[in-house]
């Protein structure tokens, strides 16, 4: 393995915008809450960057192609600017290309930009997508949304661990009330709501098994990142992050098409852990990560999660959730600022957004959430769906 | 010797009862109420898609490479220009070199596409025809022709040799008799009154050309086991057998009271039950009615004894379940122009160039298995998706259209568009390898298991209504008994 890129780099400022319905926004004004933020946070100017990226998934509804509406929403002065789009973990590509913009040395300072107006569409739920497969799959693909391909993976997984729905779905509810319970505490979230299990359980079908408090939010959004070389960081600020990994995976088709698969777990999510642990030095993680904000579009994703990370035995991670292990006052709180449940998921923001969650954490910085003396962070996100994805995995400490 | 070696049949799952129309619109028209139910396409389901159940239904395990022709009637073609019968074909995986061609515009064009494929084998140029005839006909709203017209397909393989029925002569007729019809630029068909129809037309060409083919072939009614001819008045269909002499137990149930009038399907529907019940030695007629009436007579011979049963007409019939609403039924067939909520707008291009470079994959369902590793993957590959493999174009071609599977995982949508919510769709794991993510029909979600066995059928995928393409692909169902 190559030699990777931990402590090469430093995040030293970041922003996020309010997440929600946000009528009153354009993109570009999106964008430009969330860069003032992370100029402001890292105390530097704009041309001290030196190059930037843009992530953002559906063009139909946003800003368009290329990252030439970043430069010119924020008046770049002919930097050099990459626009990233990997479905849903778009928001951590643009990460990771500055990231990596840094590492390679090419850059000190790069920015990272992610954002997507969702609420543009006139129906509810992500912009209907049978094209985002290509010109040929559209025309073999069933007629799918997002919450129906992650809910085979409920219907799946109650079959393969043989559980009841009754009893699948109330473990998932407990997956709900945990992040409503933290994104309350969060005036960034778009859903403020604290919920009950009974809630989650009554609430309307929308995919079976997934009801209306299994699904996240649609919501507008951008957040932003500066990173730096790690070298330079202290002289930008005392308590900048540390990058201790950045991994993706994507699908290799081998779920879709061959049968071995079991559509009970993500398969990118396993190969990108084990890279990023290993990128990290982290043997055991369930001792050794701290917290962590992974990809809950639905909470069977999430619950397929902590076993895909090697966080929960493979088919226990039940028992995890059961015993609050992922709560907030637990072992390794999970999503403790609402997570997407709470902040919906403008697809290219996301990523940046549990990166700003992980960063405010571990500058103690995240109030009424604040988890105790946190030493590493992880983010995890995917886009696709689950026979057919990509994964990123970042890790960060101090 | 020349004639039918294998029959297939298909009627759509869902029925709706004539008084459920009557129930919503008798008020019209106090009068309208006719007896029984019809049988009626599901959304996703036209006459070119029941031509393809049937045929697979006849075709039943033989060679599709040795079928040289398909004959394909209709009067509701899904395509004006565009051959219907090719889209068939294809939909079947038939070998290219194949001879194709639309018979239209008359209810009796069932008849003449199977007189015309006998011709063709008759006259040596072919061996081995299929016939396929499907219909799905809307009547105005609350008039006569909407209670009368059922959805249903036939098919029938001709050939020379295994022959389960010869056909021994024909005998045709043409009227320029205007009863029912329907211009160029109309949805629902229009009619003339009656008691005209009745007494100068139905009542008047069906006898006249059976009793023709009668004499050209000096046979009389004693000679004949089964008489076939379509029905549009129950009363008037009883007469014009006692007229040419048949007792009631020579004239083959007209189903007009569970299917309904499927249109050029009609007569070739009724045959293939006439031939589920036929004995070796029987003499059985069919004859057509539409603008003039075919009769063609056939002998059935020793070999329909080897004939495994299908479910032709008798276990459709079985397999069947009550639509429920005329909100629903009008839905579907889109004579309710129903609020798609926006999603459903959202069609993208239908591009011909990939229509026709996939069409193996889009219409056929045809995918590849390794040659090193006997991997079968759908949709095809250059490299083979097994990563303990990784062979580079050492594929077969391998048509997953005619293989079961079980349902691996699935779900109900309901935000995602669909005429008939919750659009349900799962994975399939094909018998035999492979698998793929499929819409599911003709199935209730509760009704779904995890591991329950399925097959492939094959439906109207979209209506990119921009561009007037009917988009098809396969779906899953359960195993239909």
């Amino acid at each position: 393995m190559a030699e990777g890129v931990k402590d090469k780099i430093a995040i030293i400022g970041m922003g996020c915008t309010k997440f929600g319905e946000r009528w009153d926004a354009s993109p570009g004004k999106l964008i430009v809450e969330a860069f003032t933020e992370a100029l402001q946070d890292a105390g530097i100017e704009k041309k001290d960057i030196d190059a930037a990226w843009l992530g953002t998934c559906y063009e139909e509804t946003s800003v368009g192609k290329s990252a030439i509406p970043l430069a010119v929403t924020l008046k770049l002065p002919f930097i050099p600017a990459t626009r990233v789009e990997n479905f849903c973990a778009t928001g951590s590509e643009a990460l990771r290309g500055a990231c990596y913009g840094v590492a390679s040395g090419a850059y000190d300072i790069a920015l990272a930009v992610g954002v997507e107006k969702l609420k543009d569409t006139g129906y509810g739920g992500l912009p209907q997508s049978d094209t985002q497969v290509g010109t040929t799959l559209r025309f073999a693909f069933p007629n799918y949304t997002p919450p129906g391909m992650f809910a085979m993976m409920g219907t799946r997984y109650f079959a393969h661990y043989g559980l009841s729905p009754q009893d699948g779905k109330r473990v998932l509810a407990h997956i709900s009330v945990k992040s409503h319970h933290n994104g309350a505490m969060n005036p960034k979230a778009h859903l403020r709501r604290e919920i009950t299990i009974e809630d989650v359980l009554n609430a309307p079908i929308i995919a079976w098994p997934l009801g209306l408090f299994d699904c996240c939010g649609v919501s507008d959004g951008a957040a932003a990142a500066i990173v730096c070389r790690a070298d330079i960081a202290k002289k930008y600020r005392p308590d900048p992050i540390y990058v201790k990994s950045l991994q993706i995976a994507a699908s290799s088709g081998e779920e879709m098409m061959c049968t071995e698969w079991d559509f009970s777990h993500v398969e990118s999510t396993v190969h990108a852990a084990r890279r990023a642990y290993k990128e990290a030095g982290i043997k055991t993680p369930r001792k050794e990560i701290s917290m962590m904000e992974v990809h809950d579009c639905f909470s069977i994703t999430e619950l397929t999660i902590y076993e895909d990370l090697g966080i929960s035995p493979r088919g226990r991670a039940r028992e995890d959730v059961e015993a609050g292990f992922y709560d907030l006052s637990g072992t390794i709180p999970c999503q403790p600022d609402g997570g997407l449940k709470c902040f919906g998921h403008p697809i290219g923001a996301s990523g940046l957004r549990m990166m700003y969650e992980m960063y405010k954490q571990l500058q103690g910085k995240a109030g009424p959430r604040q988890v105790k003396n946190p030493k590493f962070g992880l983010t995890h996100n995917m886009g696709g769906i689950p026979p057919l994805n990509v994964v990123s995995i970042c890790i960060v400490g101090l | 010797m020349v004639g039918i070696t294998s029959y297939g049949a298909y009627v759509p799952l869902y029925r709706i009862a004539r008084m459920t129309i009557y129930q919503a619109l008798g008020w019209l028209n106090p009068a309208s109420l006719l007896p029984g139910e019809k049988a009626v396409a599901n959304y996703d389901e036209d006459s070119i898609s029941m031509a393809v159940a049937a045929a697979v239904d006849c075709l039943d395990g033989a060679d599709r490479g040795k079928v040289e022709g398909l004959f394909f009637a209709t009067t509701t073609a899904p395509y004006k220009e565009r051959q219907n019968a090719g889209i068939i074909a294809t939909a079947l995986d038939l070998n290219s070199e194949v001879r194709t061609s639309d018979f239209a515009t008359s209810l009796k064009s069932g008849t003449g596409a199977l007189i015309s494929a006998y011709d063709a084998v008759s006259s040596g140029s072919a061996k081995s025809v299929m016939v396929c005839a499907a219909d799905c006909r809307l009547g105005k709203p609350g008039g006569y022709q909407e209670e009368i017209y059922g959805d249903g397909a036939a098919a029938v393989l001709l050939g020379n040799k295994d022959v389960i029925a010869t056909i021994e002569g024909t005998f045709s007729l043409s009227y320029d008799f205007v009863d029912v019809w329907r211009a160029a630029e109309d949805k629902y068909n229009r009619s003339w009154e009656d008691r005209w129809i009745r007494d100068e037309g139905y009542g008047k060409f069906i006898g006249e050309a059976i009793s023709g083919l009668m004499k050209k072939y000096a046979l009389s009614s004693k000679d004949i086991a089964k008489v076939v001819y379509p029905c549009i008045y129950i009363g008037a269909h009883a007469s014009i057998g006692k007229k040419l002499g048949f007792g009631p137990g020579q004239i083959q149930n007209h189903l007009f009271t569970e299917i309904g009038h499927t249109g050029t399907a009609y007569p070739l529907m009724i045959l293939v039950a006439a031939l589920e019940d036929a004995k070796p030695g029987d003499k059985i007629i069919v004859a057509s009615y539409g603008n003039g009436s075919d009769a063609v007579l056939l002998q059935v011979t020793k070999e329909i004894e080897k004939v495994k049963e299908r479910r032709g007409i008798r276990k459709h019939l079985a397999s069947k379940k009550d639509i429920g609403l005329y909100e629903k039924y009008v839905t579907f067939r889109e004579v309710l122009n129903i609020d798609t909520g926006g999603r459903g707008d959202e069609v993208g291009t239908t591009q011909m160039t990939i229509m026709w470079r996939e069409r193996k994959m889009l219409l056929g369902l045809s995918g590849v298995k390794c040659k090193r590793c006997g991997t079968p993957q759908y949709p095809p590959q250059e490299i083979c998706a097994n990563p303990k493999c990784g062979a580079v174009n050492e594929m077969d071609d391998y048509r997953f259209s005619d293989k079961r599977g079980q349902l691996f995982t699935y779900t109900g949508d309901i935000l995602a568009f669909s005429p008939s919510p919750p659009a349900i769709y799962g994975m399939v794991n094909f018998d035999g390898g492979g698998r793929w993510l499929f819409d599911l029909t003709d199935c209730e979600l509760d009704s779904l298991q995890v591991g329950m066995p399925v097959e492939m059928s094959f439906r109207r995928k979209f209506h990119d209504v921009q561009r007037g393409v009917h988009v098809y692909f396969w779906k899953a169902t359960p195993i239909r008994a």
